[in-house]
């Protein structure tokens, strides 16, 4: 019910939303919690594993029960906590994990059913048979426990991933962050304030607290106002830092668009940010956590800082009757605040036997414990028993406090442990567990508000002197400094069950079950119960678990330890961490100069690394890629094809010691290389294996033109600058890529002379322009400056034709046309794969990277005269073994079977097994030129066995066929095609 | 996490490219032995404490850097140029 005259809600604001389909007004400034409790509305959700009915147990984002889904269709968010999510015009919102409603949840059964659904029951029922776990049982299970779905569309929602910089990280915004970020603003530090609410102020307003004589909200808002004043202070809120890393490194989730149904165009809903600072300050309060006794977790029983906040923030009294329990002086500040309010308080039970209050206007109960309650749908009383007597109250509300423990999760996040604090019975940060970063206020055990005020601008001070600024003189403000007095008191004796962890149904017994079973270490008893797992992380619940397991084991809390705190600290949408690499931009695509006209041409793309390439040019009537791909390997080896191959690799390389450099990344030699020549150039690993291969051409004394595969461009790249850098400083020499700058286009074939010579403003013929010829010089391509290479991947008159990437296009179109006016036309990269196995050139299906220069048949290229990377390592006895895999040619006996990569090479009577086995199959085309299918692949002792019959079996397509070892060059295999 | 490249100065990790031990800069004469070989290209200490290792600033400069750091406090105490370094060495 709402309280007239309390909270910091905006009664004039009225603001229309939906809970499972029916209509509720509240007020600007309201939560979807604060606003059903208003109606009264108490039940609020369902439990993961026995559906029980439960209501908010907090006020803040460790709230594990009151788990919303909000809005509809793609844009739903399951598991969205009520204490959070602030109400708009339009919200609507859903409860989860009940069929058919709410009220009659059919999976309720589950909760007759606890006497055998304990901790371990999964482990221990669902064994056998064996095969009903995935089909039977998990499909089951999955369905009956949950929390809320996902609607399995596409997420239409915008969201941002931001970067900030700051001097000073300030986490949190209650009475210590404030007076930290304070001190640092006035001090002129570059300041970032950060706090998860909408509203910055903290515990400030949610008590009745007085600071220098305001109301502690009023104090808070005055702060605010002198903060947003400064250039060097930036505010964020709505933002829950959700974890620390390295060097000052923290992580953020901004809720920047949650709280209202339009956002401003093109607005992210969520924004994840990178936050860098030189110094933080943790200033993150503390968590309230509940007392364990027999059916705590009815709806209407939370904590008791939840019941104030919603009494003095939203103006709402969760009960019209409520008693207060509690082991310590804060939680009397519920019962005192809610007499004050007008709200009848039926009695405060206190389990300490020696408190006293003065001046209480309602029933103080010293000594007593709360021992179960009554309600299904809502609480109605609690039983209480005192030293002498056991009665029962009539309330709707029950507000409980175990203490508080410090927000410590921030400090663990790099490897450290928390301190155990006897005299508050709770975890503190232990100074020093991320670099960088100090903890201030309630985060590290200080409860009054005037100790946090202090510890606050301590911080700050101490940040600054880090930072090598002046601290100014602040006095600090007046204010409460009640010491926090408590006696702990975990779980209160009793048979029924008693709940700790609420959102995954962990009772005090199955710690204690889980202790008797010998999972006495903390982290083990957590993934044997569950305690702390689900969107809660166990906040309000852990440390009462531990101390539970501490007392089954017969061990002090501090041996027992906590679990380990991970990031994040609240869930994190993964779209938000994954912002802008939805669809299309989830890689960086490149796209050739020939791109657009090749997708004109019906050209469909394959990917190669990041490029997209051609895979054939379809023509009217053609009906698949083998007649498409047979007709282009015909305008090769018959006419003139073209072939876009700017994707290769191209480095150039400058400098004196371009040769000796070359001559010691690549086995065999370039220092030798002419001017105007283009040589064939092996490159090894330092482990011995083949790295990369390609032509480099020489176009100057110090001047060479490096190509290299398409997918390892960027590793050769890093190579030589490696080999430069760390192991040949002192040579003269510089790499560019410049892969992007030159389009380079393959013209081959019989004609491929013809068709350049009316392009080239001097033509070549075979005297100033043989076989590995490159243009010394420039030469004049259509009446631009381009490079020419005599080089052929398809053992055809070939030549490479570059211009700068701006002519790319044109030159396309144009070599394309002449062509086809040839008897030719474009070829893509089915036709480039046939020719080339046609000829049994190598590409990466082969240089796997476990093959060596002798595995395919390259031995003496590594030159005798001079060292090279991966040399000495090649010589080793294993790699040169002649048992070793080589490779070879594949043709099958049946010049109609198909051939398959992938299959492996077995003797014809041998059983295909792993020990028999003898080879394996890396490329396979059916080639136009011979009529059949050709392969290439490895054997062992490859090159000795060249006739032999051998079966090559591919157990993945279930195919078998014998085939004839021969040389891996099928076709033209003098080269004279090549040369002539 | 951030290193300083000597070149470019404080940058992202992600503008870097990472190798492994900065062993590789000790490359063993041809006719070493079997033994140096097998250290240099597959041998790696794993220590909680100290180390050093080679980046590439591949989305900066290019240049190869040395970078010393701690394995238990990911903390970056030193970076120098592998340039630098081979240099020192020789």
């Amino acid at each position: 019910m709402r309280i007239e005259g309390k909270g910091l809600i905006d009664r004039s604001k009225p603001v229309r939303f939906q809970f499972d389909d029916i209509g509720h007004t509240a007020y600007a400034g309201d939560t979807v919690a604060s606003a059903l409790l208003a109606k009264g509305q108490r039940l609020m959700g369902r439990s993961f594993k026995y559906h029980r009915p439960r209501g908010v147990l907090t006020a803040g984002s460790e709230e594990p029960n009151a788990l919303l889904t909000v809005g509809r269709g793609a844009a739903q968010e399951p598991n969205v906590r009520a204490t959070m999510q602030e109400v708009y015009d339009g919200l609507e919102a859903r409860s989860q994990n009940a069929w058919p409603s709410l009220k009659t949840d059919l999976m309720g059964i589950n909760d007759l059913a606890w006497p055998f659904l304990g901790a371990g029951f999964y482990y221990k029922t669902f064994m056998w048979p064996r095969g009903f776990w995935e089909r039977f049982y998990e499909p089951i299970i999955r369905r009956a426990a949950g929390l809320g779905g996902l609607s399995g569309q596409n997420n239409p929602d915008k969201y941002e991933r931001a970067y900030a910089f700051c001097n000073l990280l300030v986490i949190g915004a209650g009475p210590a962050g404030l007076m930290a970020a304070l001190v640092a603003g006035r001090a002129g530090a570059d300041v970032i304030l950060v706090d998860e609410d909408s509203r910055m102020g903290g515990r400030l307003n949610a008590e009745t607290y007085e600071i220098d004589g305001m109301q502690g909200h009023a104090w808070a808002e005055a702060v605010v106002a002198e903060l947003q004043s400064m250039d060097n202070v930036r505010l964020m809120t709505r933002t829950t830092v959700t974890g620390a890393y390295d060097q000052g490194t923290y992580a953020a989730l901004e809720r920047v668009n949650t709280h209202r149904r339009l956002r401003p165009d093109g607005a992210p809903l969520e924004t994840f940010w990178r936050i860098a600072t030189k110094r933080a300050i943790l200033a993150a309060g503390a968590l309230e956590r509940p007392i364990a006794f027999e059916n705590n977790d009815r709806p209407g029983i939370m904590t008791a800082g939840a019941v104030r906040a919603y009494l003095n923030r939203w103006g709402v009294s969760p009960g019209q009757r409520v008693a207060v329990f509690g082991n310590n002086d804060d939680a009397h500040r519920t019962a005192t605040d809610l007499a004050a309010a007008g709200v009848e308080v039926a009695a405060l039970i206190d389990s300490r036997p020696d408190v006293q209050v003065s001046d209480a206007s309602f029933p103080v109960l010293a000594g007593a414990m709360v021992t179960g309650s009554t309600g299904r749908l809502g609480l109605t009383s609690v039983m209480v028993k005192t030293a002498n007597s056991e009665r029962q109250i009539d309330v709707d509300c029950l507000a409980m406090s175990g203490g508080w423990n410090p927000t410590v999760h921030l400090t663990c996040h790099m490897n450290g442990r928390p301190t155990w604090r006897e005299d508050i019975a709770s975890f503190v940060p232990t100074p020093g567990s991320v670099l960088g970063l100090v903890s201030a206020g309630a985060c590290n055990g200080d409860f009054s508000t005037a100790d946090c005020l202090a510890a606050g601008a301590e911080a700050a001070k101490a940040a600054l002197k880090e930072l090598g600024q002046k601290a100014p003189r602040a006095s600090l403000p007046k204010a409460d400094n009640t010491p926090y007095a408590l006696s702990p008191l975990w779980a209160v004796p009793g048979k029924g069950r008693a709940w700790l962890d609420f959102q995954n149904d962990v009772t005090v017994k199955d710690v204690k079950q889980a202790a008797t079973e010998n999972f006495r270490s903390v982290e083990h008893m957590k993934r044997y119960t569950t305690q702390g797992m689900a969107t809660d992380q166990g906040k309000n619940s852990n440390v009462a678990a531990l101390a539970i397991l501490a007392d089954a084991t017969g061990r002090g809390i501090p041996e027992t330890g906590t679990t380990t705190f991970r990031p994040p600290y609240t869930p994190v949408s993964i779209a938000a961490m994954g912002a802008g690499a939805q669809g299309a931009g989830f890689a960086p695509q490149r796209l050739t100069t020939s791109h657009a006209i090749s997708i004109e041409m019906g050209a469909p793309m394959i990917e190669a690394g990041l490029w997209y390439r051609p895979s054939y040019f379809p023509r009217k009537g053609e009906t698949t890629w083998r007649q498409s791909c047979d007709r282009e390997v015909g305008y090769v080896r018959e006419a003139v094809g073209v072939c876009d191959v700017s994707t290769l690799g191209k480095i150039d390389i400058q400098g004196p010691g371009a040769a000796a450099l070359l001559d010691f990344v690549y086995t065999n030699m370039f220092s030798t290389l002419k001017v105007g020549r283009v040589r064939y150039g092996l490159m090894l690993r330092e482990d011995g294996h083949v790295m990369d291969d390609g032509t480099t051409a020489r176009l100057g004394k110090h001047h060479f033109v490096m190509t290299t595969t398409t997918a390892a461009a960027g590793n050769v790249m890093r190579h030589l600058e490696f080999v430069h850098q760390a192991l040949m400083p002192d040579l003269d020499v510089r790499f560019t890529s410049v892969t992007e700058q030159w389009a380079q286009f393959a013209v081959a074939g019989p004609k491929s002379r013809a068709l350049l010579n009316e392009l080239l403003e001097t033509p070549v013929d075979d005297d100033n322009w043989p076989f590995m010829a490159c243009g010394a010089v420039t030469v004049t391509v259509a009446g631009v400056a381009g490079r020419l290479f005599r080089i052929s991947f398809s053992g055809e008159h070939a030549y490479e034709v570059a211009v700068p990437a701006r002519y790319g296009e044109s030159l396309f179109k144009l070599l394309v046309a002449r062509a086809e006016s040839m008897g030719g036309g474009a070829y893509g990269m089915e036709a480039l794969n046939v020719l080339r196995i046609e000829k049994g050139h190598i590409t990466h299906a082969e240089i796997h990277g476990r093959t060596t220069a002798f595995d395919i048949g390259f031995g003496r290229m590594i030159s005798a005269k001079k060292d090279c990377i991966g040399k000495t390592m090649a010589a080793r006895e294993g790699m040169i073994d002649p048992e070793r895999e080589q490779l070879v040619g594949f043709k099958p006996i049946n010049a109609k079977k198909e051939l398959t990569a992938g299959a492996h090479v077995f003797n014809q009577r041998d059983e295909a097994t792993r020990v028999n086995d003898q080879g394996y199959v890396t490329s396979v085309g059916f080639s136009p030129t011979l009529g059949h299918f050709i392969g290439m692949g490895f054997v062992k002792r490859g090159s000795e066995r060249m006739g032999e019959t051998l079966r090559i079996v591919d157990q993945m397509r279930d195919l078998e066929t014998d085939v004839e070892i021969c040389s891996p060059v099928f076709f033209d295999p003098e080269g004279g095609r090549t040369r002539g | 996490m951030r290193l300083t490249c000597p070149i470019c100065g404080e940058r992202d990790r992600r503008e870097f490219y990472y190798q492994g031990d900065a062993v590789a800069l000790r490359r063993p004469a041809p006719d070493a032995g079997d033994d140096p070989w097998a250290d240099y290209v597959h041998l790696r200490d794993n220590p909680a404490g100290e180390t050093r290792d080679l980046w590439q600033h591949d989305g900066g400069c290019g240049a190869w850097v040395v970078v010393t750091r701690n394995t238990v406090t990911h903390e970056v105490l030193a970076t120098v140029l592998a340039e630098d370094a081979a240099r020192a060495r020789s």
